[in-house]
């Protein structure tokens, strides 16, 4: 019965391209296919892939028999999950009152000059994508700046073009 | 950077100042300047010093030496002696029996501060977080094997609530009452869940524990599960904590291998397992049914309430909802007892709490020290005063959802029962000390700016609430303020804390109420000067507007 609904609520989707059912596959093996996993896998692709493509999102919600509205209302809730492509480099910046009055504007201000993007944009040689983000538990270090993985603390104005310089 | 090598509190509550604080006070004062002392010792009459009947006290700090209670007279020998020569006046120091709660604490401390009171703390740098062996070989597991085969599941759950501990989430809820209501609630099974989504701003405490004891937590939650009946744990880990997750994956799988995870623990017929889960970035899911929609696979709404998770909580059954800090100080409890517990801190919250401190001060981090702290000594003794020589504006406790206090309240004692008498929030222990370059107004705005961006847009006071009082903040902070915003933040925030689904919402109104209350004149210097004194807002980067009115520009 729910298979059957989310088919329908399917329609006819676009065979998923390879990386995609791949992507798809190792999320299920490792998480499982309970309503419980959908984040878990979610996420786990949103990091293979960078993103969640629409692909993607179908193919999740076929493998956990589950309404593709739910999977998307999820995708769309939880800021770590995507469903837009992003830079080769996620810039995330913390704009909470921590990181504020410790400078946090000046360095803000700097990103966004090097970078020359606005917040939730993506240069157009695909390399950064810039957002802010809220505390990320680093604020004995602020302001902090995390790209990728890698968390930067303690940063100045000054520090921000050599610190992008690193991430090709 | 102003550093003082003593500080010298002197208690100024009515009581105090009826039997002659003020002139102990004024004798200290003129002695210290007597002897050339004034670079060296900083001075101050504060409020209530803490529960004694040794009235007038005098502290001195680092020493943490309790003398009272003190009379003019004695202010010559104090100086002279203890802070002169360096040998405290045993004659006039407070009897123990005179002194109760954080100030029996800080008199048997004698000389050993700025040591902190680690409990939490106690294995944390000192043990290799990955290694169950060292875990074990530093008292771990102990608590665990004591209660399973030592204790009945409902002495355990006494043994918690005589404790007297209480949830280090922020809410404060007394956390033996939680686990006996799931314990004594139906269902085919029960669950224990560790919050450990800590996303409130200016909070690492629980990452740093997890990330340096996982094995505390892993042993807490079994404990847990003993005492209610709960046979599985998960864990909500925020996405965010990559290390805390690996460290606890770790940790769980070494648990499974040593047979203190799964079946038949000690040789009992109890069993439990633990289930990590991590979310994927959304602060509404610290709220803990907000937090259960998520394990289970949904948007991270919360639900309504009641039915409470205790009673209806995970898939439907009992379930308690405890926060990671909170957690680990069960097995302390199960191994000393609660008479021990309630050794540390204040009548109304026993035990130690791990505060994060970060802003304008010498050094930040995280310490633990017992309930009842005050602000001026955390800033003094483990922060080791403030950055550049600036002096404490006001700082923000418990993090967004907490309260912006002014300096005038730095002599309050950091506990659920003072701070609630003020209608302060605690919050999650997160101290941001802010100093007089910090602007409230603009300090504010970010805080509403944090809430409009989570609030997660189910209930509409919340959803347009938050984006209303922020978008009047950031108005007034470029220069646009209206004589009738106070007046609109005011109602924003009355019916933010009445009609909002959770506490997301609500709590939103404590910084609005906290900048009106405090910060009414910083905020009409926006709205009716067009000036920041604090030189931090947009508007104060026009140097027109604030030059025409001669008010200096700084920052």
């Amino acid at each position: 019965m729910r298979a059957a609904m989310a088919h329908r609520a399917n329609g006819h989707p676009p065979p998923a391209p390879p990386e995609v059912t791949a992507a798809v596959t190792a999320a299920v093996a490792e998480h499982g296919d309970a309503a419980g996993a959908l984040i878990p896998v979610l996420s786990a692709v949103n990091r293979r892939l960078g993103y969640l493509p629409p692909a993607a999102l179908a193919e999740v919600s076929r493998r956990l028999g589950m309404p593709a509205s739910r999977v998307y209302g999820v995708a769309r809730f939880y800021t770590l999950l995507s469903t837009e492509p992003r830079g080769r480099h996620l810039v995330q910046f913390c704009e909470n009152a921590p990181c504020h009055v410790v400078g946090g504007r000046r360095v803000w201000e700097a990103l966004r000059q090097a970078l020359g993007l606005a917040p939730g944009e993506t240069s157009a040689d695909g390399r950064f994508t810039l957002i802010t983000t809220s505390c990320i538990g680093a604020c004995a270090v602020g302001p902090v700046v995390v790209i990728d993985d890698e968390v930067h603390g303690n940063l100045t104005p000054d520090q921000v073009e050599a610190l992008l310089a690193r991430y090709a | 950077m102003q550093t003082f090598r003593s500080l010298v509190l002197v208690s100024g509550d009515p009581r105090s100042l009826a039997l002659g604080a003020q002139a102990v006070f004024e004798q200290l004062q003129s002695a210290v300047r007597q002897r050339g002392l004034e670079a060296e010792v900083a001075l101050k009459l504060i409020g209530e010093a803490g529960p004694t009947a040794a009235l007038p006290l005098v502290i001195i700090y680092p020493e943490a030496v309790v003398y009272g209670p003190v009379a003019p007279a004695d202010a010559a020998d104090i100086v002279q002696q203890h802070l002169a020569m360096g040998h405290p006046v045993e004659r006039l120091q407070a009897p123990e029996r005179d002194l109760g709660g954080r100030l029996a604490w800080l008199s048997a401390r004698r000389g050993t501060l700025p040591a902190e009171q680690r409990i939490l703390l106690a294995r944390a740098g000192r043990i290799d977080p990955e290694s169950i062996e060292d875990y074990i070989l530093h008292d771990g597991y102990e608590a665990l094997g004591r209660a399973l085969t030592g204790q009945t599941p409902a002495e355990v759950l006494s043994q918690i609530e005589a404790s007297g501990l209480r949830g280090r989430g922020g809410a404060g809820f007394p956390t033996g009452r939680k686990l006996r209501l799931v314990a004594q609630a139906e269902g085919e099974e029960k669950y224990i869940v560790c919050n450990a989504d800590e996303s409130e701003p200016g909070t690492f405490k629980d990452r740093l524990l997890m990330e340096s004891d996982p094995h505390a937590l892993v042993e807490a939650m079994a404990i847990a599960g003993y005492a209610v009946g709960a046979h599985t744990g998960f864990v909500y880990i925020r996405g965010e904590y990559r290390l805390a997750y690996a460290r606890l994956e770790k940790a769980i799988q070494q648990a499974r291998a040593s047979r203190l995870l799964g079946p038949d623990l000690f040789g009992t017929r109890f069993g439990f397992d633990v289930h990590l889960h991590a979310g994927a970035g959304a602060y509404i899911c610290g709220e803990e049914t907000a937090l259960l929609e998520s394990l289970e696979g949904r948007r991270g709404e919360p639900r309504s309430r009641p039915p409470y998770p205790v009673t209806r909580g995970l898939w439907g059954q009992p379930t308690a909802v405890i926060n990671v800090e909170t957690l680990a100080n069960i097995p302390p409890i199960v191994r000393h007892g609660a008479a021990w517990y309630r050794t540390f801190g204040t009548p109304s919250s026993p035990g130690t709490k791990l505060y994060t401190l970060m802003g304008n001060v010498n050094v930040t981090g995280l310490i633990e020290v017992p309930m009842g702290i005050t602000l001026r000594e955390v800033i003094t003794i483990y922060a080791r005063g403030m950055k550049g020589g600036g002096h404490l504006k006001l700082a923000q406790t418990g993090g967004s959802s907490g309260s912006v206090i002014p300096a005038s309240l730095q002599d309050t004692p950091i506990d659920y029962a003072s701070f609630a008498r003020l209608g302060v929030a605690l919050g999650s222990g997160a101290l941001l000390i802010c100093d007089q370059d910090t602007c409230a107004v603009d300090l504010v705005r970010v805080l509403l700016r944090f809430f409009r961006h989570e609030s997660c847009g189910k209930c509409t006071p919340c959803r347009v609430g938050t984006e209303q009082a922020y978008q009047i903040l950031a108005r007034v902070a470029e220069g646009g303020g209206h004589p009738d915003d106070a007046a609109s933040l005011e109602r924003l925030a009355h019916s933010l804390e009445m009609l909002s689904n959770c506490g997301l919402g609500q709590t939103a109104a404590q910084p609005l109420r906290d900048l009106l209350r405090h910060f009414g004149a910083e905020f009409d210097a926006h709205v009716k000067l067009g000036v920041c004194p604090a030189g931090a807002c947009a508007l104060a980067r026009r140097p027109a507007v604030a030059g025409i009115l001669g008010v200096p520009i700084s920052g």
